[in-house]
This record gives structure tokens, sequence and C-alpha cells, in this order.
């Protein structure tokens, strides 16, 4: 996705990429909000349903267990995926089991296929896996890597070793999910991160709200809104998802027209 | 006497493919430091030394081997067991508890957290934490809250506080999901005490080696006593730490036959049971690679057994590999075949076993009559059964 970024950099761009679970709250209306969040977004992050999202807070689990009782699949996923036709660039965020159980590379070929750009596996940390990391490398897809304020700098270097697409930045210890307020000390976890890569940074995990999404992107490169836009979604549905994502963009591109 | 651990480390945190450390990137630096920690310990004598006065003064170890003898007349063998029943709090699980509480000391870690099924390794937990003045959260599955009210309020009492889980399925599988977001959250200040030989590395080969207590001991009492080592030795397998920690004692004896018994619930063929190596698939579940029940999407199945402590739709990493290896057989008993297991033994030998050990006297009893002569056959009786005795009253009809 490397042309998207130098895209957004060349428009002084700040990427908005919103998180969306696949199936949730239905298909129909899960196809609706990729396409409605295409129109104000950068980057789409669909997320893989998984009986145990242990990374996640209450919000994604809710969506998680709507979705799978759903009948949401990984096969599903990417069928929502190819039946959406989104111009964008995708990342699918998953679980490490699904996707083993589906077939490393049966996915890597069929997700190729459908132009999905990146992957991110919430479970799987640098050097976790090297044959599945392997794998994804030599896939047409980003291997994602997620940074945590807990990731030491003598890690740093290697957990960002063959880090492709971007660097999502994890900003607070803890599951996802909204909250009041920012992690202290963001300024320079983004400046630790930016002196071991030369990749974008993304920052995720409790941005709720436009203020605090034009915190984030007057350092960072993109902002990553997950629970608050899932919650929105399942209580206001598409159009409430619309206007939320659309009054985060108009934030970001109020930073640029005061910066 | 120094009892530290004679067994191998993992290599590079796993067993063969199995083990490793599937987590967030935020846990990683946080099992960094205590496979660190651990690895140092393991080579302090003083470190074992202070956990054996415990494991003598508090717990009550050395536990002792009791002879069966009208079960052995019943099944045609020598039935000896090893009675980790006695310890204190009634099971294996807190010579686990233990050493990790020593751990979490030594990291100047205070808060403690840790997950639970039946209560048993959350009671485990409590007693450790309130020896120590440690703080301490159970996670405990909203259906296990009601199901063993009588061990929630024994935390209570040791001064935990027991969050009941009421995501996913409500039961071990989620608790221990709510554990491990918990730990994300406070790692700083967290030491998350995992009960059974599952997780990430370094904690299923740091939980074996803290119950291959039990399988040391058995060893040389046995030798002492017998002058000669078992036929076979029998465990009840659900995540395995009681049974990684008799085998421990004997997987350099490759004469001595060892027998896992998993949960086959209401039958394998039914889905409906916690039989993980017999009727499972690799998968990554709670931060390793293992056997694992999944679906054909590789979302994760509940399980089922009668019993708290074996209905676990994972297993230690470690069972994987062994099982791979056929160094353990594994095998697998009913519901109903632990039912009557259970009655059996409290009828024959003066004991009220765990659901869960029960299985694997279901298995001991399943194989009567083809037990080669003079055979010796040591079970791990891994707890007691009085947390039971409600439950068990209830499914025979006769609520007390």
């Amino acid at each position: 996705m490397a042309p998207a970024w130098a895209e957004l950099a060349a428009r002084d761009r700040t990427a908005l990429i919103p998180y969306l679970t696949a199936g949730y709250p239905s298909l129909d209306a899960s196809l609706a909000a990729l396409r409605a969040a295409e129109e104000v977004c950068d980057i789409l992050e669909v997320g893989v349903p998984f009986s145990d999202p242990l990374a996640d807070g209450p919000t994604i689990q809710r969506s998680t267990f709507e979705a799978l009782r759903r009948g949401m699949t990984l096969a599903g996923t990417l069928a929502l995926i190819e039946r959406a036709r989104l111009t964008k660039p995708v990342v699918v965020f998953s679980y490490l089991n699904p996707i083993l159980h589906y077939g490393v590379e049966r996915f890597l070929g069929e997700a190729a296929a459908l132009g999905v750009a990146g992957l991110l596996l919430t479970d799987l940390p640098a050097g976790g896996d090297p044959s599945v990391e392997s794998l994804v490398r030599a896939s047409p897809l980003d291997l994602i890597r997620l940074v945590a304020p807990t990731t030491r700098p003598e890690r740093m270097t290697a957990a960002l070793e063959g880090a492709e697409g971007f660097v999502y930045l994890i900003a607070r210890l803890g599951v996802t999910g909204a909250s009041a307020a920012l992690a202290e000390g963001l300024e320079q976890s983004i400046a630790r991160v930016r002196r071991a890569t030369r990749l974008p940074v993304a920052v995720g995990f409790g941005i709720s709200t436009p203020g605090q999404a034009r915190a984030v992107a007057a350092q960072a490169d993109g902002v990553v809104v997950g629970s608050a836009l899932v919650d929105v979604l399942g209580t206001g549905g598409v159009d409430a998802a619309h206007a939320f994502l659309s009054s985060l963009r108009e934030a970001l591109d109020h930073r640029m027209a005061t910066a | 006497m120094v009892i530290a651990p004679s067994s191998e480390r993992a290599v590079a945190g796993r067993f063969g493919p199995y083990g490793g450390r599937y987590v967030p990137e935020t846990l990683v630096a946080a099992l960094d430091d205590l496979a660190a920690l651990y690895d140092a310990a393991r080579d302090d004598a003083a470190f074992w030394s202070e956990l054996e006065s415990l494991l003598a003064e508090f717990v009550g170890r050395p536990t002792p081997l009791s002879e069966a003898p009208r079960l052995g007349a019943e099944t045609g063998a020598t039935v000896v067991l090893k009675r980790e029943d006695l310890n204190h709090t009634g099971a294996h699980k807190i010579n686990n508890t233990i050493g990790q509480a020593l751990l979490a000391l030594r990291m100047g870690k205070r808060r403690i957290i840790a997950e639970t099924g039946a209560g048993q390794h959350g009671v485990a937990t409590a007693t450790v934490c309130a020896r120590f003045g440690l703080e301490c959260v159970v996670y405990m599955g909203a259906e296990d809250v009601a199901r063993q009210k009588l061990n929630v309020y024994r935390m209570q009492l040791l001064g935990a506080t027991v969050v009941p889980v009421e995501s996913g399925t409500r039961t071990l599988k989620d608790a221990t999901n709510e554990a491990l977001r918990d730990w994300v959250a406070n790692v700083p200040t967290t030491h998350y005490i995992i009960g059974s030989v599952v997780g990430p590395d370094p904690f299923p080969r740091m939980v074996r080696d803290f119950q291959s207590v039990i399988g040391r001991e058995a060893r040389a009492q046995l030798l002492a006593r017998y002058g000669r080592l078992p036929h076979t030795v029998v465990a009840c397998v659900g995540g395995g730490s009681n049974a990684m920690g008799i085998f421990a004692g004997f997987l350099d004896d490759p004469a001595v036959r060892l027998v896992g018994v998993e949960a086959a619930g209401e039958g394998i063929s039914t889905g409906h049971h916690s039989a993980t190596l017999s009727a499972g698939t690799p998968g990554v579940l709670h931060g390793s690679m293992s056997y694992l029940l999944q679906d054909a999407d590789g979302q994760v199945m509940p399980a089922h057994s009668v019993s708290a402590g074996l209905d676990y739709p994972g297993v230690g990493p470690e069972h994987s590999q062994l099982r791979d290896s056929g160094r353990v057989r594994y095998e697998s008993a009913t519901d109903a075949e632990a039912l009557d297991a259970f009655q059996a033994v409290c009828r024959l030998e003066g004991i009220i076993p765990a659901l869960e050990t029960a299985h694997a006297f279901a298995w001991v009893r399943r194989e009567a009559g083809r037990w080669p002569a003079g055979a010796i056959v040591l079970v791990c009786l891994s707890g007691r059964g009085d947390k039971d005795v409600a439950h068990v009253a209830a499914l025979l009809g006769d609520p007390v």
C-alpha cells in the first residue's frame, strides 16, 4: 500500500483508518458500512470475528460474537470484501487461528486475488512464528506490525524488521476500546517508532472523538478508529457511522488548515 | 534437599511444533522478563529451598502414597495413589501457585490475577496471596460462579476479588481471555498466575517444573516401598498440570507406561466433550500452539465435561508433543464412567476424589483384568471431591 501512503503524504493528509467487524451488525449493514466508510477514509481494516478475542474490549467482543452468531466466517469475510469492491486499500485484521485453520497460503492467495493490501495478526508478535511471517512477507499482502507502549528500544528494531505497509502503534496499555483521555507519553512513543522505521505510523486504541483524532494527527500519519465506530454503527446504523467518520475527517482536515 | 527440577527447558519456548508465544505485542516484554527471571531462579538453589520449606510447612508435602487394596482387588493390579488431595486447599494446584507467587515477589509485582474454572486454582491462588500479602483478582466464568458458590465464597474469605465473566461461553475459556485482557492493561504491576501447563512460554514449562514435585516424590516413594517402578502411571488431563507433574518423574523411564485420561463428556461422537488430544486438531489458543477443539472455520468450540476442571477446549503444548511422539497414551472416560468411578472410589477406598480425578479411575477400572501379574498402577489423585458433592448429589437425583 506504499502508493496510497505516498499520495497521502503528497496531499499532507492524515490517513483515517476505520476498523469494522465483518458481518456486524448484519451482513448487509456491514457491506453498507464499508462502502460508507470508504467515502471519507483512506485505508479500511476489516476484522475477522474470532471466538476468543483476548485483545479486544467489550465493544469489539460484542460485535464479534454477534457476527459469529449470524454465521460470519473467514471465507465469509473474504466474500464480503469481494462483494464490496472497495477502491481504498483493505487490511484484514485477524487472530491467527482462523487463518491457520483455513491454511495460511490458501488465505494469502485468495486475499491477494481480491486485492487485499495487508494483514494484521493481533496475536502474532514479531518473531512469534517465523514460518507464518515469511509466508506473509513473500505474498503481495503487507505484513502490518503492532508496536506497544511496552515494546522496549532493544526490541523495537527487531519488531519492525520486515514490517510492511505501516506501523500500528498501540496508544496505551490495554485492550481495544474507547477511552476518555489519550495516553500520556504518546508523543515520545511515536518518536521512538520513527527512530526505528521509515514506514508511516498509525495510532489506534482508545481514539473516539474528533478532538482526540486531531491531537493524534498532529504527530502521526494515520489515525485508527475501531470501538467507537463499531459502537456508533451498532446503535445508530450506517448513516450514523458515516456521520461519525465525517466528523473525524473534518477534524483531521482542520488540523491541516490550521497547521 | 534441593528439589530443582532436572527436566530440560523447552527449546526456544517450544515443544516440537507446539507452544510458543502467540500473544499481543503488549505482553512480549513481560514474558521476556518472566522467562529471564525464571531461568535465573531455576539455577538458584536458594529459590528452590525456599519453595521446599513452604511446601513442607504450609502445604504439607511430601504427600503420602496410599495403596488402594479394594480397588486393586477389583481391577487385578496393585493400585497406588499419589495423594495430592491431601495438600493444603485440597488439590495439586497450590504446588504451582506458591512457586509463581515467589517469582512475583522477586519481580516486585504485588498484584496477582488468575483464571479459574471450578475454583480450585482460584482458591489456591487466593490462599498464597493471603499468605504473602498480595492483592488477588480471580476471573471466573459467570456460569461457574453460579455453579461453584462455595469456592467463590472461599476465595472471598481469603481476601480475593472474584470477577464473574459474562462474555462468550461464560466458562473457563472466557475467564482466561478476561485474565489475559487484565494482564495486557496492567502488566507493569501485575503477575498472571496461570493455573495449568498452558499459555505462552514460559508458563507451560514453568508450571510443569512446579508440579514435577509430584512425580519426583512418587518415584522415590515407590522405589522405597516396592523396590520397583510402576507398570503404568495414570492421570486425568484437562489443561494437564497434574498429569505433567506426575509424568515428569517417569518420562526418562521408558519401561513405565504413561496414560492421560481426558473427559469424553457425553461421548466423543456426540461432540459434547473435552477430549482435546483424542478428537482435536492443532491450533492457537491462549498464547500457544497445541491441540484444540475447533470447528471448520477455526473457531474454538465449547467444551463439555461433568467436571469443571476438565471443561476446557485446549491442552498444554507439551502434552501435544507427547501425544505425537507416542510417549504418552491419551485415553478418555465419559461423564457416566467418571460418576461411577467417583462412587466406587468413595465406597471401596474411603476417599472422595475430585470428579476430575475420577476420570483417571474410570480408565483404570475399564482396564480391569488386563494387568500383568504384579503390575503397579500409580494414579495421581489430583484433588479431593468435597467441592463436587452437591453437584454429584444433584446428578444422581438426590440433591442435598
